[in-house]
């Protein structure tokens, strides 16, 4: 198995900096107006909550699994805490959002029980949970939705409003990237996160408890997927059935990007962080340089692919060197 | 997920002729349990609705999975060679897509069939060849592609939809045997069945599909071509998938980007629930057909008495998800008792 090598891995994030770099560089020769601190920052916000899910899919990803229900589960989420508050409006949005974060606890936790007690892949898991949470958002809307004028003022300024000059969505993204930084690095259970990745078997008999590892990943996933769950309703101000449709691929397709390999084991933080910027700037220069939205699906497949077939060519030939390297 | 599968390789080695007759007699039994089940659906549908068992209705409800199954006969393939394909609605997406292009400037029936099947063929070919070529897990592949493949979709006809096709081209998926009420895609199918059938438990190349799930380390030093093998088996899924497009815009006459959205998940659920196994080398044929009967006719019942679609798919996510506990969970009472017969001799 691929040991996470610094050194290597910092080149990695360096060369997706500067491929950000050039992409910005390449949009602003072609419209000035994209390079402005205000259309800058609408792209930090349009990003935030690709950022968080994608932190969350980059740690089941580097355990060696894969959550494909964030998605369902953001709908799910974001229905119900809509249909709360458009039912009971008088409930206060720091409760809404405790029980949002409930909500998410509950959804992951349900995928790291089958993943992790009743051992069923990660992959299955998720598919299956991934039409049943998207199932629910259905009975529980009844195909309804619940649109802007339906939601308390408070709930839909949740995101826009500041705390100490940014943004609360910017803020929520922060947060949840300084925590798991903080627990990916820091922390024992983050160090072995990357072990159980690494080699399941070796693991084990270092004493890793990879039962309780797999369960904390996708409970984590849950939990932020629960928050943007809320704040995706609040963001546009409607909770729909077919809310992020599609978006759990973006968030693998931002962990691949940055350098997380699907059969775990190696994936940095930083990478992930770069690799959703990276989908994001693309989405926004869409508009910018006034290509229809419908090229979005086909881009992000096409970059998901080169960056794999990048990122294994790049990893061989390190390989490669390592070999001489020993040979010598 | 490669090493998940590591950790429950070791096994002692003298124990391996009891241990597959083991799974062969399990199999057996994961058959049986499907057929109940299978039979079960059957009585409790016809005693819900009068009118499921009706010959017509009954023929007639195939029209609406057999383009599924047509994509699970590869699919099978695909999985007990240890890979997935989530790209097989995505590829019937884009092949939908050129068969309308060209349709609208004038193609005709032969030619469309041969451009659905080529771009099919194309698609699974670009998989395999990814997958082989550099190494890169299946999943991530595919994943990429099914937005590549569909997005391409999405990118040429936005909100539109071609809708033009020639009436001899209707008849594909729409036609019946001669004056019968026989589908004709039912009896393609059952074609198709037989010899993916013989393919995979006749010949050599089924045993090497089998050898490459179970340990392609071990396979590729025992002189299997594995990269071949994976190659062939990810281009019949889409030759398939090409052709299930076919017989899909035929039916349904038209080509909207989101053409089989979602039938992925659909078509590996059916192949799991047949008793194919995750982890690669184990499942056979028979059980993916009981399968695809089973979840046809529990959607068709269900319909009748009015359960909606998306209802339907929390049953199916619910199934898919039992579907694989339970042989694992009867394998894992299994071998301890097993263990225990070990312990006490």
């Amino acid at each position: 198995m691929r040991q996470p090598r610094p050194e290597l891995l910092k080149r990695r994030e360096f060369t997706l900096l500067i491929l950000i770099l050039l992409l910005l560089l390449a949009i602003t020769l072609r419209s000035p107006n994209f390079f402005q601190p205000g259309n800058l920052y609408d792209i930090l916000n349009d990003t935030a909550i690709l950022i968080m899910v994608a932190i969350g899919q980059m740690m089941v990803m580097v355990t060696g699994g894969i959550d494909l229900s964030v998605a369902s589960g953001i709908a799910l989420a974001g229905m119900s805490v809509g249909m709360l508050n458009q039912y009971y409006p008088q409930i206060p949005i720091a409760v809404i959002v405790l029980i949002s974060l409930a909500i998410g606890f509950v959804l992951g936790s349900f995928n790291g029980i089958l993943v992790a007690l009743a051992k069923i892949p990660p992959i299955i898991t998720t598919l299956g949970t991934m039409s049943i949470y998207r199932g629910f958002v259905f009975v529980l809307s009844k195909g309804e939705w619940v649109s802007a004028h339906e939601m308390t003022e408070a709930f839909r300024e949740l995101p826009r409003g500041t705390t100490a000059g940014i943004a609360n969505l910017l803020l929520c993204a922060l947060l949840v990237t300084a925590a798991a930084a903080i627990f990916l690095h820091l922390s024992k259970t983050g160090r072995e996160l990357y072990a159980a990745g690494g080699n399941r078997v070796a693991a084990q008999y270092v004493g890793v408890n990879l039962r309780r590892i797999d369960y904390l990943v996708f409970t984590v996933s849950g939990i932020i997927v629960g928050l943007s769950g809320l704040l995706w309703v609040t963001r546009y101000a409607s909770a729909q059935n077919e809310t992020a449709s599609g978006f759990e691929l973006q968030t693998v397709a931002a962990c691949v990007i940055g350098g997380v390999s699907s059969m775990g084991g190696c994936g940095t933080l930083w990478g992930v962080v770069l690799g959703a910027l990276f989908l994001g700037i693309v989405n926004n220069a869409l508009t910018v340089i006034n290509l229809s939205p419908f090229y979005q699906m086909a881009i992000q497949g096409f970059v998901i692919l080169v960056a794999i077939v990048a990122n294994t060519l790049v990893d061989r030939r390190n390989q490669l060197a390592m070999l001489r390297k020993r040979a010598l | 997920m490669e090493n998940r599968k590591a950790a429950a390789a070791p096994r002692p080695g003298e124990k391996r002729r009891s241990l597959s007759g083991r799974i062969a007699r399990s199999l057996m039994e994961w058959e049986a349990i499907l057929l109940l089940i299978f039979v079960l659906v059957m009585v409790v549908n016809a005693n819900l609705s009068s009118h499921f068992l009706d010959l017509f209705n009954i023929l007639d409800t195939t029209f609406n999975f057999m383009e599924k199954a047509i994509v699970a006969l590869p699919m099978i393939f695909v999985i007990i060679c240890g890979d997935i394909d989530i790209s097989v609605a995505g590829i019937i997406a884009l092949a939908s897509l050129l068969m309308g292009m060209a349709s609208a400037a004038g193609a005709g029936t032969g030619a469309l069939v041969l451009i659905g099947l080529g771009a099919g063929l194309a698609a699974g070919f670009l998989n395999g060849f990814l997958i082989t070529r550099f190494g890169i897990p299946s999943i991530a592949v595919t994943i990429g592609s099914m937005s590549l493949f569909r997005g391409l979709a999405y990118a040429a006809l936005g909100d539109r939809a071609y809708t033009k096709y020639p009436a001899s081209f209707a008849a594909l998926g729409q036609g019946y045997v001669g004056a019968t009420i026989i589908p004709l895609q039912l009896v393609l199918f059952l074609l198709l069945a037989l010899v993916f059938g013989l393919l995979l438990h006749r010949t050599t190349f089924g045993r090497k599909v089998y050898a490459v799930g179970n340990n392609p380390t071990t396979a590729r030093f025992s002189g299997v071509p594995v990269g071949s093998i994976r190659l062939i088996v990810f281009s019949l899924s889409g030759l398939m998938s090409g052709l299930a497009s076919i017989l899909l815009t035929s039916r349904i006459g038209s080509t909207r980007p989101n053409i089989a959205s979602g039938w992925e998940l659909e078509i590996i659920t059916t192949v799991l629930l047949g008793g194919v196994s995750m982890s690669g080398g184990k499942g056979n044929i028979f059980g993916v057909i009981i399968g695809i009967f089973l979840i046809g006719f529990l959607k068709f019942g269900m319909g009748l008495i009015n359960v909606s679609g998306k209802v339907m798919n929390i049953v199916i996510g619910f199934l898919l998800i039992v579907a694989i506990m339970l042989p694992d969970y009867v394998g894992y009472l299994r071998e301890r008792l097993l263990l225990r017969r070990q312990q006490r001799e």
